[in-house]
């Protein structure tokens, strides 16, 4: 068996929403180098719509396809949908992890909130 | 497909392959029954024995078979703690970067109220001949130093340690498992009393290996049972698997000198090749080290998705990163040698051998080259690095 499921491996292979937004309305970095996983993720936002999202990792391949996933699972939903976003649905879009790869996908959904609350402290909210 | 993971296993050799089919077949009986299909498995058991044996200047009687490598580091270990501990010495001297075969008994020895001590093993991988002496007492009873480290391939100046241990009348014991079948080993001239060795480093099948065990020092029998191995070891024999890892052992000695050369030179072309990656490091002195072994750091990118991409491009490798060893931490052999967890997690080693050809070594290179540029393309620490906000370590 492989080591991890074939959409682990397709979004690892051509992760999706890969790079820097300069002009960025929300960033947020977690993660730390020590450990081996760094994630960050840059937002664009109109009108309360995630228009834009871009993302860079330093981590192993379920960090870099959780990433991949979770931006996919924002992109263009609404500021209040992406904040319910959970590690549990970033793993379940993927088809799974294994458990000790999990922390990957804790990892996505704190990168994500961290941007959001970068925007909204941006927003003197 | 170009599998350069040696160190992890190697693939039987066809001698050895052959040997194993035949002799499942025409050794199917128990080496320890009188009738004559028992008694031609205790032939073919004993001579494996004693071409072993030979091989490393050993006698047969000091050969112990065992599963393998990890149970032979066991039985020397806690042998000599038991002769230790009966006359009421109880320390034991290793390094930081010995195989977890080694560190996990000490660990357990601890327990026992043994006082470990793990030499430094410097940046380049070598331990210094003057801080094992100095580390010497009185109520120490054993120093246990690998030959050739499994991650960066350095080799240990065993002869001279050996000799600092029997000067000071203490037991001396190598895991060989890496070394051997790759780098010239001879209980004699490196003055070991006890020698661990796996077969499926070298070409041998795995789940056998064997222990030299000096004559007239008193071994600890790990799995009680039948009288096999004199005593010291209980179970029927793997009389096939046996014979085959003395095949394999004879093909690798007689080879020795000639593939040495040959991987050698291959190796030295990786590491060329890899050092031209900017902000790399090879881990380890750069020729005290086995053949076939090349290990290096990247900043800014994480060994588990380099081995992944490598893997797409039919390159089999490994990595000391801690998601491929499945801890939170990095390789404690890389942070034995002091490299930081930051550059320790970005770690590749890839372990040839002399099937690899000149064009390997330059694809591998490439992809390498590949695969780190584009990790490092969307890698933030990358790019902290890159617009100074971090100092590059490497
Ligand atoms: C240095 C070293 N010691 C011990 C072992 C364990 O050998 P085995 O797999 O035969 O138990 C290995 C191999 O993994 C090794 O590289």
């Amino acid at each position: 068996m492989a080591l991890y499921s074939e959409k682990v491996m397709d979004h690892f292979r051509n992760p999706r929403n890969v790079g820097v937004i300069e002009d960025a309305d929300g960033v947020g970095e977690v993660g730390n180098a020590k450990c081996g996983d760094i994630m960050k993720m840059y937002l664009k936002i109109d009108n309360d719509i995630i228009s834009d999202v871009k993302f860079e990792t330093f981590g192993c391949g379920s960090a870099i396809a959780s990433s991949s996933m979770a931006t996919e699972l924002i992109k263009g939903k609404p500021i209040s949908e992406a904040m319910e976003l959970t590690n549990k649905a970033v793993a379940e879009a993927l088809d799974g992890l294994p458990d000790y790869k999990m922390h990957c996908s804790v990892l996505a959904e704190e990168a994500i909130k961290s941007a959001l609350d970068d925007y909204h402290s941006k927003q003197g909210k | 497909m170009i599998y350069a993971d040696n160190a992890a296993t190697t693939k039987m050799s066809k001698a050895a392959i052959d040997t194993m089919f035949r002799l499942v077949n025409d050794t199917w009986g128990n080496a320890s029954s009188l009738y004559s299909v028992g008694q031609t498995s205790k032939e073919v058991l004993e001579q494996a024995r004693e071409d072993i044996a030979n091989l490393i200047g050993a006698e047969p009687k000091e050969i112990i078979f065992t599963s393998g490598g990890s149970e032979a580091d066991n039985q020397a270990i806690l042998s000599a703690a038991k002769i230790g501990a009966s006359k009421g010495k109880k320390h034991i001297i290793s390094s930081a970067f010995e195989h977890h075969a080694v560190l996990h008994t000490l660990e357990r020895l601890k327990e026992d109220g043994f006082e470990i001590t793990l030499l430094d093993v410097h940046e380049d991988g070598i331990i210094r001949e003057d801080e094992l002496e100095d580390a010497i007492r009185e109520d120490t009873c054993l120093v246990t130093i690998m030959y050739a480290n499994n991650e960066i391939g350095t080799v240990q100046p065993i002869s001279r340690l050996g000799e600092i241990c029997k000067k000071h009348n203490v037991l001396f014991h190598t895991d060989a498992v890496q070394a051997i079948g790759h780098i010239p080993v001879n209980v004699n001239d490196d003055n070991v009393d006890m020698l661990s060795a796996s077969a499926h480093k070298f070409h041998g099948p795995k789940g056998v290996g064997f222990l030299y065990v000096k004559k007239g020092i008193r071994v600890t029998n790990l799995i009680n049972g039948g009288a096999q191995e004199k005593g010291r070891r209980a179970g029927t024999e793997n009389v096939p698997g046996i014979a085959a890892m003395a095949v394999a052992l004879k093909e690798a000695v007689e080879s020795l000198s000639e593939n040495y050369e040959n991987v050698s030179k291959k190796r030295d072309c990786l590491i060329e090749g890899l050092s031209k990656i900017e902000h790399s490091a090879l881990n380890g002195d750069a020729k005290k080290r086995l053949p076939g072994n090349v290990n290096f750091c990247f900043e800014g990118i994480e060994g588990e998705s380099l081995l992944l991409l490598l893997d797409d491009k039919g390159i089999m490798a490994s990595s000391g990163s801690a998601c491929t060893s499945g801890s939170l931490d990095p390789s404690h052999v890389l942070l034995a040698i002091g490299r930081v967890h930051d550059v320790a997690h970005g770690s590749l080693r890839l372990t040839i051998n002399e099937e690899t050809t000149d064009e390997d070594v330059e694809y591998i290179i490439k992809a390498v080259d590949e695969v780190v540029t584009y990790l490092r393309s969307f890698s933030p620490i990358w790019r902290d690095l890159v617009a100074g906000k971090k100092q590059f370590i490497l």
